[in-house]
């Protein structure tokens, strides 16, 4: 059986973990709280909330989508989750724009891990406050070549569309290699 | 005169216990099964241990406890060649990589690291060396031995029920394949996401340890608690020719993954599309 990966990354509160939860086949979802009746559990300042969803194609191949930690001290391990993925999604919260230098240098951390096709999800379009894909790729200076994709975490059509426009990235670039 | 024996004679509870009492000064040599641990006492309190495998180098405990990235680790270690552990916590300190407290830590963890796995060890020559100092320059941390021998004894029972539960190190993990899975909350320790990064049938529990550092015993606490969890499952490895495991955290250009291809991206669309 083969198991492929994709990263969703992106600040605090963007959506991350509402995006695998509308997506993920198995409620393996955790949210930032914490939780302490697990006694066995290590303490608390040392443990860190996971977002991890499946999606199962057939019996042969599955795709996990793994959610970064908020925590800053984590960071590290944003490098070990990127091993070996096919691609990452930015998620921005396109209403807080005060997040969108944080969201820009994630962004940055990760292209510098892989150069794995990726594309930035502009959340939470529904909100009245939320700015446009088009203004938030120039508030960004995000690549011309890279997808800014509107998104509605809550919503399965909107995430399904995400995922699948940075699987079209993922045969783009496929592409791209065959012709050099 | 000579403390000197056999482990299966005389235990390690039963020999620290002893030097607790005594108040001795000197070094206990345990040589079991090809491993080797040194352990330094002053006036009945542990000071200070090192194993032929872990040697204790202060640099790589201070990246095992997330204190200094490998990049830094590399940069350090060419440039501190022949300094002493003192001299070199003395700088790191200045420069403002860690604090006095944290080299402090990460020295006592890895001596009571070393110390609590020799609870574990049934068969094995000893002797004592009465007033025998460790090397000069070592960063020395006394530790009271009572709680010591309290918590190895625990974990000497708790190292049974673990290699109860979880006897072949050699089987492989993947994530669970039950979709009725109902987990909530899993919360992990950076030991557990450095262990998850690498679960791939492929890999076998021995080498995710080894690729991580971890001992035996770590890997199967940490292991057993997330198959508890029904985070993963046990599974046969597979393939005999593992691919290389790469140590996390060290830099270098990660490379898709060579086996996928136009036909698993083109599989994953239609499953998504249908979804
Ligand atoms: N209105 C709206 N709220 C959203 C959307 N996505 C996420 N949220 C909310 O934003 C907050 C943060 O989302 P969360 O998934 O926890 O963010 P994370 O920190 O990136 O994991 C939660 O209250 C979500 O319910 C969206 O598309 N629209
Ligand atoms: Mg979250």
């Amino acid at each position: 059986m083969q198991t492929v990966k994709m990263v969703i990354t992106g600040p605090f509160s963007s959506g991350k973990t509402q995006f695998i939860r509308t997506i993920s086949e198995i409620d393996v979802v955790s949210t930032d709280r914490r939780i302490t009746s697990e006694s066995e559990r290590v303490k608390e300042e040392t443990t860190v909330a996971m977002d991890f969803g499946r999606i199962t194609v057939d019996e042969d191949l599955v795709l996990y989508l793994f959610g970064t930690p908020g925590q800053k001290r984590f960071d590290f391990m944003w490098e070990i989750l990127s091993e070996g993925m096919l691609g990452f999604i930015v998620l921005i919260d396109s209403a807080r724009p005060e997040t969108f230098r944080e969201a820009r240098r994630i962004l940055e951390i990760f292209r510098g891990y892989a150069p794995t096709p990726y594309v930035v999800a502009a959340n939470k379009q529904d909100l009245a406050d939320a700015w446009e894909p088009e203004d938030l790729r120039i508030a960004l200076k995000i690549d011309p070549r890279v997808k800014v994709v509107p998104c509605v975490a809550r919503d399965r059509e909107s995430v399904k569309s995400v995922l699948l426009e940075l699987l079209f990235s993922i045969l783009e670039e496929m592409d791209a290699e065959e012709q050099t | 005169m000579a403390l000197k024996g056999n482990l299966r004679d005389f235990n390690t509870t039963q020999l620290l216990n002893l030097i607790n009492l005594a108040r001795k000064t000197g070094a206990l040599t345990i040589q079991s099964q090809g491993a080797d641990a040194k352990v330094y006492f002053k006036e009945g309190k542990l000071v200070h241990a090192t194993t032929s495998s872990q040697d204790g180098d202060l640099t790589r405990m201070l990246v095992q406890a997330g204190k200094l990235s490998e990049e830094q680790f590399k940069t350090i270690r060419a440039r501190s060649g022949k300094i002493s552990e003192k001299e070199l916590a003395l700088y790191l300190i200045n420069a403002g990589l860690v604090t006095q407290s944290e080299v402090v830590q990460s020295v006592k963890d890895h001596v009571l690291n070393v110390v609590y796995r020799l609870f574990t060890w049934e068969d094995g020559v000893f002797y004592f060396e009465p007033n025998r100092l460790p090397p000069a320059g070592r960063i020395t941390v006394p530790i009271d031995l009572e709680n010591v021998i309290m918590e190895g004894s625990r974990r000497v029972k708790e190292w049974e029920r673990l290699q109860e539960e979880l006897p072949n190190l050699d089987m492989a993990l993947k994530f669970t394949d039950r979709p009725s899975a109902k987990l909530r909350n899993v919360n992990l320790t950076v030991e557990e996401w450095r262990v998850i990064s690498f679960i791939n049938p492929r890999n076998t529990i021995r080498q995710i340890a080894q690729s991580n550092n971890m001992s035996e015993f770590q890997i199967r606490k940490i292991v057993y608690g997330m198959l508890q969890a029904g985070l993963v499952e046990l599974v046969r490895p597979e393939g005999a020719e593992a691919r290389p495991l790469v140590p996390p955290g060290r830099k270098k250009p990660i490379e898709r993954p060579p086996a996928v291809k136009r036909s698993v991206i083109n599989r994953l669309i239609d499953r998504i599309r249908k979804l």
